[in-house]
């Protein structure tokens, strides 16, 4: 497939660094005409996802990395983004829609990738996740 | 960063302000910081109590932007003012009904009806 591509990059916990990577894979995408309306949620989800494995993976310990895999084989793009930090359970994030949790100023970015792309896994450790978005099939 | 400190361009209208985005992207901490406290600086400072926050340029925000807009939201009702939210895009729109912070923000669509009965 002539749109397909893929690249790996590792960048130091660097949010400004983690911005660049997110500009790439986004301008690729463009290029090979993933619609825009699938391109916020995309941004989104990579933005959350680069500052989760920079902020609360590796704390920004400048010492440490952060891997970001992204492939595209012209229907889904998909993106793995891995820290070295000690991981977390994804299930023990509190749901910030409830009663309790709806005026906390945090704990809303799992969420927002949950919604906006097709699949959203981490491994067992919970220091890498993957985001996946099939694009939308034109309708004309 | 090209325009300094100041993120919102402000206007007042009657008894409210209207305060508007510069950024079309609003994402990391600093920058929201960076509105936080031109915001405060308005009800806190300037003793205006009125605030709408026009959100015409905004194309991206992201949950660190969602939470200081909540801190925000609590401070400028401690210091006695009220926070209106305008002219969100559909899909920034989304991004706050799917995490339900439609129903803690009085969100409006545009400058005229947030300037109606405020």
């Amino acid at each position: 497939m002539a749109d397909a591509f893929e690249f790996n990059v590792t960048i130091p916990s660097d949010t400004s660094q983690g911005h660049e990577v997110q500009e790439r894979i986004l301008s690729e995408l463009e290029k090979v005409g993933f619609p825009d309306q699938d391109l916020f949620g995309v941004k989104l989800a990579l933005e959350e996802g680069i500052v989760n494995a920079i902020k609360h993976g590796n704390g920004m310990d400048p010492s440490k990395n952060v891997l970001v895999e992204c492939e595209y084989d012209g229907v889904r793009v998909r993106v793995v983004i891995e820290d070295e930090g000690p991981g977390f359970d994804p299930s023990e994030v509190p749901d910030p829609t409830e009663d309790d949790n709806i005026e906390k100023p945090s704990g809303r970015g799992l969420m927002l990738m949950r919604a906006f792309m097709s699949r959203v896994e981490y491994n067992d450790k919970g220091n890498r996740v993957i985001l996946e978005k099939a694009r939308t099939i034109d309708k004309d | 960063m090209s325009a300094g400190q100041r993120r919102l361009d402000i206007e007042q209208i009657g008894d409210v302000t209207i305060a508007k985005f510069v950024d079309k992207k609003i994402l990391d901490e600093n920058n929201i910081q960076m509105i936080g406290n031109q915001l405060f600086g308005l009800v806190e400072e300037d003793g205006r109590k009125k605030v709408v926050l026009d959100f015409t340029a905004v194309e991206y925000l992201s949950s660190a932007a969602l939470g200081k807009l909540i801190t925000m939201d609590k401070k400028v009702k401690a210091a006695g003012g009220k926070l209106r939210l305008c002219s969100i895009r559909p899909d920034i729109y989304e991004v706050f009904a799917i995490t339900r912070l439609n129903k803690l923000f009085d969100i409006v669509d545009d400058q005229d009806a947030a300037l109606a009965g405020f």
